[in-house]
């Protein structure tokens, strides 16, 4: 008990309401309430704790809900949860789960549903590919059960009774919260599982708690989720039908989208403006969570010329990101001289020098530093850039090419097969290196722990101040100050040349609303959703 | 005949289990496995991964475990990349859809074909002849990934009569496209074929023979003509049967049909190592049938032929 009044929780009562959707004043709706939307390829896994795609999370969001949704602003509403409270310490969460949330087959949403998913997902025995997200949650003993030293059951989250879920963690971790709506942490029913093995997900068998139902799913071809009258907020769902629709091919989806077979498609790259134009209420462009650089190798096999932190300012200068956002890709992406996304929530950008220059002024300053190292278009820096197949990579390398090769550096395009590019890229095998890295949440940390020492880091960087700081931001009041901190650290050091922040660009019909156009995780409710008429 | 039917079975068993054991080397032998993704996977996890899929024991057992799984209970195992499903389960799910469309393409193919090449053949350098190859060549020069969207951009965009992709067994409105697209290429080589041997034949002694003896010309073409002038063309439809029943990237890709074309490349890309050997298996396999089919025609056709 005086453990209990130590710790003096304090209640987070989340201000957003829970409700599903309210119709615009003058929104008259269609008779037929389905979406359309366009999948570039098959959906892998319609299980919460295998899916690794962001194909697939998008799926999973509609058939299960975990304790915390996404409103369209990307802020976390209240999913399964209703509330929860913090301990003074940061490290014990305490959930109340709503008594009303159901399963499709009309059992309850209890909190051990949750406590078997979270287990499913870092016990060896699943081989789930996302068990690191449990870890990465800093959940008590995550860590040693995917090891296989401790047993499932004794992960950090309990069922106090029905609906209190009570997680535990082994440090402050203030990005947790942000990490509920990601699918790994969704419930599953432990008697579905059980009853049919590796089937469980087959459509008919799938039970699950979100505000649709898979009702069909042919591999590569379509997957269609019908209204969960079981789920708790159903009266105030009105979509009635998703099905997503299966197209390999971005210019073959144009021409369905044309004739009225998808309500939402991903535009080929370079097509934004023309569709912009001749299409002003259906083409958009909304900031994503990713960015794209090119990686550079640090590590002890990396090229020595490359440990010079002018060689790489260099590189990083000489390169005129305008022209590879204005004239490439033209959707709306931003040129980036930082590593974080600059939409990403709480984010503040910091100044950097690169940043505020001119583009001349940039390409002087390039020069001037290969000259300094030796290096002219008489006797130019020999480099090699790997990139994985794809026509816009290759675009943007040839650029890369072009701008580099007058300040005096001679780029050799090493184009590779995908796995063979990561396999190289992993092993520090590659001098450059085409990267880009997507946020797991809605905060800055997502990007900036990539480049600490312990880090994915495939160039090997290793600042113990870098890593010094973002240990610093996990208990600060405005890890902000951290962050922006850690961003100058890698603004001056360029283990990497950061060239573009993503941007969706996207053709939506305009009778459907309720899209989440302002959340830079780009995840999306049909929950919240509906087709006018038209 | 019997006899050649015999031995040929039984050469077919160590040929696919040659096939079995290079082409699961070559797959090992290629950088990156089924779990390489742009995000590391932790090494404790990709261990369990390995664990769970047997891809953490040597080479031989592995291929040893996976003969004797498909020898005792027709298994192909799980497949790596769609974990809820198994190789049995998508080749069951994408083989009959890619069966369907090839078979239709094969019978328009070798129908339109042998037809046209014929026809062109006995009016040769009338009208008929100039519009038999002209055609021909028209489709000869539209490979399936021209004319796959060509068809689209008609049929779905301007008239509206057909659907952009997808697949229903039920509704032959979604067959139509990916049939046509396939089978044009095929029916211009067959057209093209034909017409040649069919040239070769009608000059041939035992044709102007048949002719001095005052058969009517229609049955000195179907009796005498038509079977001899069908050999090489029957050489070409093995292979190319296989080709069109075992899957297109082009037409599963154009038309998102979920056929087992697209499979056969993803799993090549994915390093799905099982769901690869899989479709390499069943590749194989109806390669060897139809060409032992192949020469039983030959034999039937041409009494000549012995094994």
């Amino acid at each position: 008990m005086k453990k209990l009044l130590m710790t003096s929780a304090f209640a987070l009562i989340l201000s957003a309401p829970a409700i599903a959707v309210t119709v615009a004043d003058g929104d008259e709706l269609a008779e037929n309430q389905e979406y359309r939307f366009w999948l570039l390829d098959a959906i892998k896994t319609t299980d919460p704790q295998k899916n690794t795609d962001v194909e697939g999370s998008d799926i999973l969001r509609q058939i299960f809900e975990g304790l915390m949704n996404e409103d369209g602003t990307g802020a976390m509403v209240p999913g399964v949860a209703t509330d929860y409270t913090v301990s003074d310490d940061g490290l014990t969460y305490t959930f109340n789960l709503r008594p009303e949330a159901k399963w499709s087959n009309g059992a309850p949403v209890t909190a051990a549903d949750f406590v078997y998913g979270w287990q499913r997902a870092a016990d060896p025995a699943t081989a789930s590919q996302y068990a690191w997200f449990i870890e990465l949650m800093n959940v008590v003993n995550a860590s040693e059960i995917v090891a296989g030293d401790v047993p499932p059951d004794q992960l950090g989250a309990t069922a106090i009774d029905d609906n209190t879920l009570e997680v535990k963690l082994t440090k402050p971790t203030p990005y947790f919260v942000k990490m509920l709506s990601h699918p790994t942490t969704f419930p599953v029913l432990k008697s579905v599982v059980e009853e049919h093995g590796d089937n469980w997900t087959e459509p008919g068998n799938l039970v699950s708690n979100g505000a649709f139902v898979l009702t069909s799913h042919n591999l590569g071809v379509d997957i269609t989720m019908e209204k969960n009258p079981e789920y708790w907020d159903a009266d105030n769902v009105i979509m009635e039908k998703l099905t997503g629709i299966t197209v390999n091919d971005q210019n073959i989806a144009l021409t369905r989208y044309e004739a009225g077979e998808l309500d939402r498609m991903d535009i080929p790259a370079g097509q934004y403006p023309r569709l912009k134009e001749e299409r002003p209420d259906e083409a958009i462009s909304i900031p994503y969570s990713c960015s794209y650089t090119y990686l550079i190798n640090m590590s002890d096999k990396g090229r020595e010329e490359l440990k010079d932190p002018n060689i790489r300012r260099a590189l990083a200068l000489g390169l005129n990101r305008d022209i590879i956002v204005d004239q490439v890709l033209q959707g709306g992406q931003r040129p980036s001289y930082n590593w974080t996304q600059w939409a990403i929530e709480g984010f503040e950008m910091p100044e950097i020098e690169m940043a505020g220059m001119t583009q001349e002024d940039r390409t002087a300053e390039a020069k001037r530093l290969l000259e300094e190292a030796g290096y002219t278009p008489d006797n130019p820096l020999e480099l090699t850039l790997n990139y994985n197949t794809s026509e816009d990579h290759k675009k943007i390398a040839v650029v890369a090419q072009q701008l580099w090769k007058p300040l005096g550096v001679n780029l050799t395009l090493n184009n590779m097969e995908w796995k063979v590019h990561t396999d190289r890229m992993q092993n520090q095998d590659f001098e450059l290196a085409r990267y880009a890295w997507c946020a797991d949440y809605n905060e800055a940390s997502t990007f900036l722990d990539y480049f600490r020492s312990t880090g994915s880091n495939y160039g090997e960087f290793n600042n113990a101040e870098y890593d010094a700081l973002l240990d610093e931001a996990v208990t600060s009041d405005n890890p902000n100050e951290q962050y922006t901190a850690a961003e100058q650290i890698l603004a001056a050091e360029l283990p990497l040349i950061p060239i573009y922040h993503y941007a969706n660009v996207d053709l939506i019909k305009p009778y459907v609303k309720g899209v989440a156009l302002e959340n830079v995780m780009n995840s999306w409710y049909g929950k919240d959703m509906y087709i006018t008429a038209h | 005949m019997f006899g050649f039917i015999l031995r040929r079975l039984a050469v077919a068993i160590p040929t696919l289990l040659l096939l079995i054991v290079f082409s699961f080397m070559l797959m090992h032998a290629a950088p990156g496995g089924p779990f390489t993704q742009e995000r590391e996977v932790p090494a404790q996890v990709l261990a369990n991964l390995q664990e769970k899929y047997g891809l953490d024991d040597p080479l031989w057992k592995q291929i040893v475990d996976y003969v004797w799984g498909i020898v005792r209970h027709f298994d192909f195992g799980p497949s790596f990349v769609y974990p809820d499903r198994t190789v049995n389960e998508i080749i069951a799910a994408g083989f009959p859809v890619t069966l369907t469309y090839g078979l239709l393409s094969f019978i328009l193919a070798v129908v339109v074909g042998v037809s046209l090449g014929a026809a062109a053949a006995i009016r040769q350098n009338t009208w008929l002849d100039y519009l038999a190859v002209g055609i021909s060549i028209g489709a000869q020069v539209l490979p399936n990934f021209v004319m796959a969207p060509i068809l689209v951009l008609i049929f779905t965009l301007s008239l509206g009569w057909l659907p952009g992709g997808g697949w229903n067994f039920n509704d032959p409105l979604y067959w139509i496209m990916p049939v046509i697209a396939l089978g044009t290429s095929y029916m211009a080589s067959i057209a093209r074929i034909t017409r040649s041997s069919m040239l070769e034949v009608l000059s041939s002694n035992h044709i102007r023979t048949a002719r001095a003896k005052g058969l009517p010309e229609g049955r000195v073409i179907r009796k005498h003509a038509l079977k001899p002038a069908l050999l090489p063309v029957i050489s070409y439809l093995g292979p190319a049967f296989v080709s069109m029943i075992t899957g297109s990237v082009v037409i599963d890709m154009y038309f998102s049909t979920g056929g087992i074309g697209k499979s056969f490349v993803d799993s090549a890309l994915n390093r799905d190592y099982a769901v690869m050997m899989g479709v390499t298996i069943l590749v194989g396999a109806l390669t060897i049938l139809f060409s032992l089919i192949v020469d039983i025609l030959y034999a039937w056709i041409d009494p000549k032929i012995r094994y």
